[in-house]
């Protein structure tokens, strides 16, 4: 029925060349890809809450449905009923420009994401680039926010995250650096092919401090706790989001959280092998596990990494704004540089424990 | 019509419709927006000419940190219009000359001949599987190494004139050493004293 369709489309308009079939696959492959997060996305809401209720002795949200698991819908339909307030003598489209800027590019950067092995929507060659790429377009949401609003508070809080993110930025290329010197490919496929065999080719071992840093530089640009510099509620009452309310509001949380998975995913891919079994060639324990599909493993670790965030938010009271910008310039910067040069030194040598 | 060439005409009037856009825009911030777009654009139509890492560069470094950085500049800056046009007929002949001085070298340069598709040539059409990124890393660590260095050393300076220019220790500032405050320990907070029990009771 599906080669019908296509079929029918290539002899209605002949003078696309068949593009118009080959977008409209494009299409469908995007929107599979991402209902199913934003459902994830929903429930990351949910988990956090329950998560950190649990760590704090409460119990969590437990009215709407059983276990309260239709509190995110809950959430959803309060936010889309909500009134959106304007704050008046603000620019009104860039008021409304900046939650579509920051919930555009946290969406765009899934297009190159491998979630097995051969299951994505486009592999194009500089995926690593086109991460880094459109993962800074973010910044703009902010920045626009913070300006658009007219108000005290979003524009201090757009400053310092802005200056936050774009320092934060660097420490992360540096990091993809070394994982790029190590697979030799900007690829994402071909990094996460590179780790294959189980769980001791995965990169976190020869790249283990760049794995910290990168996880710590994955909290500010998604502007967790102990970084969430941004909102700081007890400084600066909500940062950039203070004059936004209903649904352009839920964009930029929306964007926060689908960043959230996006970082996830990107170190799962990056230093845990991505869909790779952690058993693969081990005798027995291959052939055990060997009938839990590649997406499921990728899911599994994923969600340790999704359930770190809420232990981190959990556990650590916020930086200040100079520490955070030490922690970047003079201890993570250097750590990064001095580890390229190890990272290159034994890639020539051919010393260490990929193969 | 192609598909590609639609895009080509698409991109290209989002390119100059932008950047014209941007030119007569009276708000800062959305000329520099208007700015981005036209990026953006750019790095389209390089993607249609196969030169995948170009474009995804321009995004990373111009959209990703230059346009930042002048966003962080506008919003920092008194942006009432008077202000901004108070001296416009002053710099305006200035303006043109530098203008047309631009436009003659640009048209000199472009019409001379190297850049004719007779000399040139349609440049080679590669696959989906073509990547550009080994070639020009080939390139510019084997035959253009030492230009490559030459031009890193010379931002390196840039970097460092640029902060002594403006990095002047000042003398009354109250400087909190950071590194002193993470490290501190808490005997150096605390001071445990021993009291001697008599000695209370006497005050009493």
């Amino acid at each position: 029925m599906w080669q019908s369709f296509v079929d029918l489309t290539h002899q209605l308009i002949p003078w696309f060349n068949g593009s118009l079939a080959d977008i409209l696959i494009i299409v469908i492959k995007g929107l599979a890809l991402i209902f199913p997060l934003i459902i994830m996305m929903a429930y990351m809401t949910y988990a956090e809450r329950k998560v950190i209720g649990f760590m704090q002795l409460r119990i969590g949200p437990n009215r709407v449905g059983p276990f309260g698991l239709l509190q995110p819908f809950a959430d959803v339909f309060k936010m889309l009923f909500k009134e959106v307030i304007f704050p008046s003598k603000s620019n009104i489209y860039l008021f409304l420009l900046a939650p579509i800027l920051a919930f555009v590019p946290a969406v765009a950067v899934w297009a190159v994401v491998p979630l097995g092995e051969d299951f994505y929507i486009a592999n194009i060659d500089v995926s690593l680039l086109y991460v880094m790429a459109i993962g800074s377009v973010g910044v703009y949401g902010i920045v626009l926010a913070g300006w658009a609003s007219n108000s005290k508070y979003p524009l201090l809080g757009a400053l310092r995250s802005t200056a936050l993110l774009i320092s934060y930025e660097l420490v992360i290329g540096f990091v993809l650096v070394t994982v790029v010197m190590v697979a030799s490919s900007v690829n994402l496929n071909t990094v996460v092919e590179s780790q294959s065999g189980g769980i001791l080719n995965w990169y976190w071992i020869p790249l283990f401090p760049m794995m910290i840093v990168f996880w710590i530089g994955a909290l500010v640009e998604t502007n967790r706790a102990p970084f969430d510099v941004v909102e700081g509620e007890s400084e600066i009452v909500g940062g950039t989001h203070v004059e936004y309310s209903g649904m352009p509001f839920a964009l930029f949380f929306m964007a926060e959280y689908f960043n959230m998975i996006f970082m996830a995913m990107l170190a799962v891919l990056m230093f845990f092998g991505g869909w790779h079994s952690p058993f693969e060639g081990i005798p027995f324990l291959e052939g055990l596990f060997g009938f839990v599909p590649d997406l499921i493993w990728l899911l599994i670790k994923m969600s340790f990494f999704l359930f770190l965030y809420f232990w981190i938010r959990a556990s650590f009271p916020r930086f200040r704004y100079d520490q955070i910008m030490r922690l970047c310039w003079k201890v993570f910067l250097p750590l990064t540089i001095v580890w390229i040069f190890v990272v290159a030194l034994m890639t020539q040598l051919g010393i260490g424990p990929w193969f | 019509m192609e598909f590609t060439s639609i895009l080509f005409y698409v991109f290209s009037l989002f390119f100059v419709g932008s950047s014209l856009v941007m030119i007569t825009s009276r708000n800062t911030a959305k000329a520099a927006l208007w700015l981005i777009l036209t990026f953006f654009s750019a790095a389209s139509l390089w993607l249609l000419l196969e030169a995948e890492f170009l474009a995804i560069t321009l995004i990373l470094i111009y959209v990703g940190a230059v346009m930042v950085l002048f966003m962080f500049v506008i919003k920092m800056l008194d942006t009432e219009a008077s202000t901004l046009r108070a001296q416009f007929t002053r710099y305006l002949p200035l303006g043109i000359f530098v203008s047309l001085v631009v436009i003659v070298q640009m048209a000199l340069v472009l019409n001379a001949g190297p850049f004719d598709l007779e000399t040139v040539g349609l440049p080679e059409q590669h696959g989906p599987s073509y990547s550009n990124i080994t070639a020009i890393a080939q390139q510019l660590y084997t035959v253009y190494v030492y230009p490559f260095e030459l031009a890193a050393v010379l931002l390196l300076i840039a970097i460092i004139a640029a902060i002594t220019l403006v990095h002047r220790t000042q003398v009354n500032s109250k400087k909190q050493n950071i590194s002193e405050q993470i490290n501190v320990q808490a005997k150096d907070r605390m001071r445990f004293a021993s009291i001697n029990k008599d000695s209370t009771k006497e005050n009493k």
